[in-house]
């Protein structure tokens, strides 16, 4: 017999604009003697409020760069050394403030470049739009020169996109990519922009409105089904709370703290969703999956109900799904339709905002007697803490939590990809929303630094004085290193910390778990750079590390330079592993840990 | 030891939703299903709804498009396989798509559906009259004749079409078009 699913038809357009949070402060412009494409284009950002573009100019933007000289915008470009990089400090800006991030690059190359970064936003849910530049409309398909089907490269890893073929279309569409990258899950919006259309002129007029019938956010949650969802909490005996990034990018980590606390409720958070709940809270089990910890992924495989708050039950929190959770029941608070019984079946799906969602939550939830499952938990927890190693070698595990105590966990942590990003999430302890940042749909490596950056600008623009610290690995450090000289050039005191095993570190415990040790080309040592001077060479300050004590030391240095990133190059123990473990398919229940074996559990 | 011992209650509640089966020797439970869409009318918006299906891994078995009533507005008609997760799955990315303006799965419903086909069938002066018959059964038309081979045009719904085809296939089939099946939801009778 078919389930019953929510309805897949569409809220109206009423219901759209009702619950759009519309950003663009500007008062709406309006020019009634026609100006060019470019012109268009500069004004239209300046009434949607952007204040910054990560860009790099090329032939078919030329007349958006002549413009942007000739009339001076209200946003700040900043002129980055490759297209990737624009587009992670496009996320990393995006994601610290909670704004939509902004990437102009020209045709071709310029455009085949951002590939990477709109993959990137497009399965972390970033809100970012992509100018590319396109040759002139009447040699599109000729293979002229520059020439990329940018629109057509980009169809499924974006949320739309846009070729604009004419300029009176131009105002609107643009008004249309922000709408959609910001509003409902959010992501990237590419607009393709023919050197014809820069050129043409038209009378300029900034919408105020968006009519698209085809597109619409879901309202904010059907109170029955909230109701269910209260009984069923109040109905649990072993309830877990599992938040992902949408709690975060809704806005909802401190309604979602009330809850969890009233209630009595553990939470465990996915990559994207730590610092959604306070990890110094004693309901806090940190992250679950697949380098989750024990204790978190021992309370999913016992707990009776679910709550999911904007999280999508991927295979790195899963594992084996035909094991997952066993015995749980699953509420799932989603504003993506799609991602709804995807790969859990939810027992009771709510589609709609999480902030609303959670807000009608609140009023129905009573305190619980959790005080057993707690405990048990608690058991968990002593079974198998996280733990290195701690003789007199320099250990990853060591340095991050040394940054933690020189920030008190009062920074903006962004990371690359690998084996220090998960000793981040182990060690960090996240107390904050948007405090960490990082690449974990996609896993790019090189997405770090020019995403600090990125964060960087953002914090600059809301006044904050948070330190931006990056972690990164060596491997990853060097993928997109050329922007460290951005940084340097807009005075960013950045915090740059490069893990250095000189191997890439997780290929290499996979090679030594599952593929019998042979270390297949993940050797680094002949080929990296020497990180000091490479930081040194971008205007950095340079700082390395060999010894625990020169770590504190360095530490204590780069914060106090204050004009400029600092790097850190720490030389860490290369045989280090990421523990607890759950292998790739395997089933939660069946983690690999240093010193349990995991037998005696289900 | 059987896999069924070891499922707790809520797994076999996952498994009946999605259609997975459960006891060993169970089959999974696919069905044929047909998905009307309405699109933007643009090359743009219907490569999207496509593009969905090959990027996600889903199957198409069919697919008819052509304009509505509204020159703004085209109409998809996609027969499609799945068991009953990936078809609320393929539902759920089809409204999400930006292009799109309604999506309907006309099989939970009560529907009329047709496909158009053209084939062309040599004969030979003592098969002419089987021909004939054969097509007058199923109410065939001819659109072409030569001094060797008919054109048949067909409508009804596929399994029709898959029988005259079959019946056919013996004197000689040259060549087969079909349009893929249009569908429509019919309209409940007034109490």
């Amino acid at each position: 017999m078919p389930m019953v699913y929510d309805a897949h038809t569409k809220v109206t357009l009423a219901d759209t604009l009702a619950t759009e949070v519309p950003t663009h402060g500007l008062e709406v412009e309006e020019l009634l003697r026609p100006v060019s494409g470019a012109e268009i284009f500069l004004r239209a950002l300046d009434a949607e409020g952007v204040k910054i573009v990560f860009g790099h100019p090329g032939g078919a933007v030329i007349k958006i760069y002549d413009e942007m000289a000739r009339i001076k915008p209200g946003f700040q470009h900043i002129l980055v050394r490759h297209e990737q990089g624009g587009t992670h400090a496009a996320e990393g800006y995006a994601k610290a403030t909670g704004r939509v991030g902004t990437v102009l690059v020209t045709s071709g190359p310029g455009a085949t470049n951002t590939v990477t970064g709109i993959a990137d936003a497009y399965m972390d849910s970033v809100p970012i739009v992509v100018f590319t530049g396109q040759v002139p409309t009447h040699l599109i398909g000729n293979d002229a020169f520059q020439e990329c089907d940018a629109v057509g490269v980009t169809r499924s890893i974006t949320k739309h996109s846009y070729l604009v073929r004419d300029v009176r279309d131009l105002a609107n569409t643009i008004r249309e990519a922000y709408h959609i990258a910001r509003t409902g899950r959010p992501g990237p919006v590419l607009v393709d922009l023919p050197k014809d259309v820069l050129l043409a002129e038209t009378t300029f007029r900034y919408p105020t409105e968006v009519k698209m019938r085809g597109y619409s956010v879901p309202a904010d949650g059907r109170t029955d089904k909230i109701a269910r969802a209260s009984t069923m909490i109040a109905q649990s005996r072993r309830p877990i709370i599992y938040a992902g990034g949408g709690a975060i990018g809704g806005d909802a980590s401190a309604l979602l703290t009330r809850i969890a606390r009233r209630g009595g409720i553990p939470v465990t958070t996915t990559l994207h969703g730590l610092g959604a709940f306070p990890e110094n809270d004693p309901l806090s089990l940190g992250m679950l999956g697949m380098h989750g910890t024990w204790w978190a992924n021992q309370a999913i495989q016992h707990a009776d109900l679910i709550i999911a708050v904007g999280a999508r039950f991927d295979d790195r929190v899963t594992g084996k799904l035909d094991s997952w959770a066993p015995h749980a029941q699953v509420i799932h608070i989603e504003i993506d339709q799609s991602c709804i019984s995807k790969n859990v079946f939810a027992d009771c799906a709510i589609l709609g905002h999480v902030r609303p969602v959670l807000q009608k939550l609140e009023s129905m939830i009573a305190p619980l007697d959790t005080s057993g499952w707690l405990k048990e938990i608690a058991g968990w927890r002593q079974q198998c803490p996280l733990a290195y190693e701690s003789d007199s070698k320099l250990r990853a595990q060591y340095v991050i939590e040394q940054l933690r105590d020189k920030t008190q966990g009062d920074a903006v942590v962004v990371t690359d990809v690998g084996q220090h990003q998960m000793w981040t999430a182990q060690y960090f302890k996240f107390l904050h929303p948007r405090t960490h940042i990082t690449s974990g749909g996609l896993g790019t490596m090189g997405f770090g630094m020019p995403a600090a950056m990125g964060a960087a600008f953002g914090l600059r623009e809301l006044g904050s004085d948070r330190p931006v610290v990056c972690i990164s690995g060596d491997g990853g450090f060097v993928m997109n290193a050329q922007e460290m000289s951005v940084a340097a050039a807009h005075k960013l005191p950045l915090k740059l910390a490069v893990i250095n095993n000189r191997f890439l570190g997780m290929v290499r415990q996979w090679q030594e778990l599952f593929h019998q040790e042979r270390y297949s080309h993940t050797d680094l040592s002949d080929t990296n750079p020497d990180f000091v001077k490479l930081a040194e060479a971008n205007h950095c300050v340079g700082l390395r590390a060999e010894t625990r004590e020169e770590a504190r030391a360095i530490i204590d240095q780069a914060w106090k330079v204050t004009d400029r990133p600092a790097l850190m190059e720490f030389n860490v123990a290369k045989e280090e592993m990421v523990f607890p473990m759950v292998p790739a398919g395997a089933a939660t229940g069946e983690m690999i840990t240093e010193r349990l074996t995991p037998d005696s559990f289900v | 030891m059987d896999k069924t011992l070891i499922l707790t209650p809520q797994q076999i509640i996952r498994k009946r939703a999605a259609g997975d089966p459960i006891e060993p020797e169970e089959d999974e439970l696919v069905s044929q299903h047909t998905i009307t869409v309405l699109v933007e009318n643009s090359i743009g918006a219907f490569i999207r709804v496509v593009n969905m299906f090959s990027a996600r891994g889903f199957n198409i078995e069919s697919i008819a498009v052509g304009e509505t009533d509204d020159g703004t507005v085209s109409r998809m008609n996609i027969v499609t396989t799945g068991n009953d997760r990936i078809i609320s799955q393929i539902l759920r990315q089809l409204s999400r798509l930006v292009d799109t303006i309604a999506v309907e799965n006309l099989s939970d419903t009560n529907y009329v559906e047709r496909e158009l086909c053209l084939v062309k069938v040599e004969y030979k002066p003592e098969s002419r009259a089987e021909i004939m018959d054969i097509s007058a059964v199923f109410r065939g038309k001819v659109v072409d004749i030569t001094r060797t081979a008919f054109t048949f045009e067909l409508t009804g719904p596929s399994n029709k079409i898959d029988a005259f085809i079959n019946m056919m296939r013996p004197h000689g089939i040259t060549e087969v078009a079909r349009s893929g099946r249009v569908a429509m939801k019919r309209d409940a009778f007034p109490d």
